[in-house]
């Protein structure tokens, strides 16, 4: 990446190898699979990467900063579960908002001080964190699975929203995506975000408040999936928390990490979301136009990672210091 | 004084009698021989999860019959990982508490064989419950579901109707669990004998609500004239029935599925008109399946794995015109009663 923010056209990285994949399958599905091109068919496409994209920005800015939170999806669905089984057992709209908030944020926090302050490796805090989450909510606060959106409350009345024939989830992807864009280039604390994700103790050393920093992130990204999980129980009237135990969360991370958002941090920003989610996008429709089954699904969506990344690998050799950067 | 006696030989004889009969009555060695057989034996669900209806449905009639004839009925919550699940079975399996019969609710055909030979090598009687396994167990109880496969079929063309487009899609679980391949193998059997009607698309689910609208999206927008979906657990079909309902084609589109027959999952939104029919397990008369067979091999004084048994739970596809009070059962009604003890 140059100054400009826009790849440079002679050496092909990670994004730009993605991104002209996802162009060749996009035009070989225009061409060959029909129907693929009609807008409502692009529309789909987009809503379907939407929560997964929304997620992805937050796990996005945890990662540039050096970190991974292995915790947004449990956080994600349990908060919801937990907002909606409050509403369904009577506690007011209002309390019931608060109190989940404030849990949330909770979270984030907690996986910020003990990131920043206990020195203990984010993989480990987040992934503790989430079973916690999990757990917790599961069994003491939830009685099942699935816990349905109350007829009528704001977040049904919310999946019905349509601007243009167009689903909500798509515009809060965008404005969001457009939000974290402006956060992470023009803002200050955007900016370090990048230095102490390259560099943390050079970044400590000139005075960037690095551990406030890390903890605001966690909190972004906890955040962040709060609003995924709304607009997943506003499209589906209910939220199953079983989604804990999918591969959403691998999924996240496969978006951020495949339009080029390197797990060493300090490099990538929400361009690389946006090529990551729409290569998942483009490939998950055509697959289903196509009608392959899942299992070969899974099997074409890793070969087509695996071969990104030693591509990559291939023009983008690592050397000495890069391989210094403390790699997950 | 002959006549006195022979009067009082008489009443003693009477009064005999009279005090005999009722002791013929409280011989009856049914009631002492059921206790003996029964008392302080130990039952135990494995389900996939228990934070889903079925589960929650089968421990509550379970608890109540166990709890009644003096036996101790527990649950292990594996939470839908296959893992988690095959330790819950060893630890009991192992223990001094071992249980005296074991029921399992199979992820797949496979995965537990192993374990469910073990636990009746070492006594315990395995009761298979709504997915089969590729293993012989004491008993299994659940639905055919290559049956329930055609019934939905038969549903889905029904709710086509003969001057409909004929199409129907499909929204599969995985295609690894027996109840998807089963159910699939009985809609494809009934859609045999009616060549005109035609899957245009049989996607996987891999059970996710979301995951389902998404391919139901894509289905409905490839055949927007596709007159009925079938998705393959109500779980994940409010993700189809969000997808129709996207796609503006409520009330044009019919979604078959099938489920526990909970009154949230399953009537109410036959009531609302999300779905055109259910195939719905009787849940009380599948726990007392359930509770039957355990009482039965418990007496029969047989070793665990001598004989095998299938009970299929009678399953019907109902849809709003046959609504009844009791087609569901009420999940939070159960819920209530418990925490009312």
């Amino acid at each position: 990446m140059n100054a400009t923010g826009w790849p440079k056209f002679r050496s092909l990285n990670q994004e730009g190898i993605v991104f002209a994949i996802a162009v060749v399958l996009f035009a070989a599905a225009a061409i060959g699979l029909p129907g693929f091109i009609d807008p409502n068919n692009l529309v789909a496409i987009v809503r379907s990467v939407s929560v997964l994209g929304i997620l992805a920005l937050g796990m996005a800015v945890v990662i540039i900063g050096r970190g991974i939170d292995l915790s947004a999806v449990a956080i994600m669905a349990m908060s919801v579960a937990w907002y909606l089984q409050l509403l369904n057992t009577g506690t007011s709209d209002g309390l019931a908002f608060a109190y989940v908030l404030a849990g949330v944020l909770a979270i984030g926090l907690l996986n910020g001080f003990l990131v920043a302050y206990a020195d203990v490796p984010a993989i480990f805090v987040t992934l503790a964190t989430g079973s916690f989450v999990f757990g917790y909510v599961r069994s003491q606060l939830i009685t099942q699975d699935a816990v349905p959106v109350p007829q009528g409350h704001w977040v049904e009345l919310l999946g019905g929203l349509r601007f243009l024939d167009i689903p909500v989830e798509v515009f809060v992807f965008a404005g969001l995506a457009f939000l974290f864009f402006l956060f992470l280039r023009y803002t200050k604390w955007g900016r370090y975000i990048y230095f102490a994700g390259d560099n943390p103790v050079a970044a400590r050393n000139i005075g960037i408040p690095v551990r406030p920093m890390l903890v605001l992130r966690y909190v972004l990204s906890a955040f962040v999936a709060l609003i995924a999980g709304l607009l997943t129980a506003a499209s589906l009237h209910s939220i199953n928390t079983r989604v804990v135990n999918s591969t959403l969360l691998y999924d996240i991370v496969l978006v951020a990490v495949i339009g080029g958002i390197g797990l060493s941090g300090g490099r990538g920003g929400v361009r690389n979301v946006l090529v990551g989610a729409a290569l998942i996008g483009i490939l998950l429709n055509a697959m289903t136009i196509i009608d392959i089954p899942l299992l070969y699904q899974n099997l074409i969506k890793a070969a087509i990672l695996l071969g990104a990344i030693i591509v990559d690998g291939i023009i983008n050799p690592r050397d000495e210091q890069t391989a210094q950067q403390g790699d997950i | 004084m002959k006549l006195i006696r022979r009067l009082m030989a008489a009443a003693t004889a009477l009064a005999v009698t009279a005090f005999v009969a009722p002791t013929f009555a409280a011989d009856d060695p049914g009631p002492a021989a059921y206790a003996q057989a029964l008392k302080g034996k130990r039952v135990m669900l494995v389900p996939l999860a228990m934070g889903f209806d079925l589960a929650q449905g089968w421990a509550h009639y379970l608890k109540k019959e166990v709890d009644a004839w003096g036996g101790t009925f527990e649950t292990r919550d594996p939470n839908w990982v296959v893992d988690a699940g095959a330790q819950a079975i060893t630890d009991a399996i192992s223990s001094d508490t071992r249980p005296d019969v074991l029921i399992i609710h199979a992820p797949d055909l496979n995965s537990y064989s192993k374990l469910m030979k073990k636990a009746q090598a070492a006594g315990t009687y395995v009761i298979l419950v709504d997915n089969p396994a590729n293993f012989p167990a004491d008993a299994f109880v659940g639905s055919d579901w290559d049956r329930l496969g055609q019934l939905e079929a038969e549903a889905a063309i029904k709710g086509c109707g003969e001057t409909s487009s004929k199409k129907i899609g499909l929204v599969q679980g995985d295609q690894a669990n027996s109840s998807s391949l089963y159910q699939y193998a009985g809609i494809m059997k009934v859609l045999d004998k009616h060549p005109d009607f035609k899957v245009v698309a049989k996607p996987d689910s891999n059970w996710d609500a979301t995951t389902s609208r998404n391919v139901t999206t894509t289905m409905l927008q490839q055949n927007p004239d596709i007159c009925s979906i079938i998705d393959f657990w109500d779980g994940d079909a409010t993700g189809a029935s969000a997808a129709i309902r996207d796609a503006k084609l409520d009330g044009k589109v019919f979604l078959v599925t099938t489920g526990g027959g909970e009154k949230a999952a399953d009537c109410d939104k036959l009531q609302d008109g999300t779905y055109g029919a259910v195939v719905m397990t009787d849940l009380a008369r599948q726990s007392g399946d359930m509770n039957a067979i355990i009482k039965f091999l418990l007496q029969s004084g047989q070793p665990a794995g001598t004989s095998h048994t299938y009970i299929y739970t009678l399953e019907k596809a109902t849809t709003k015109a046959d609504l009844k009070p009791d087609s569901c059962w009420d999940l939070k009604a159960l819920q209530a009663e418990a925490a009312a003890k």
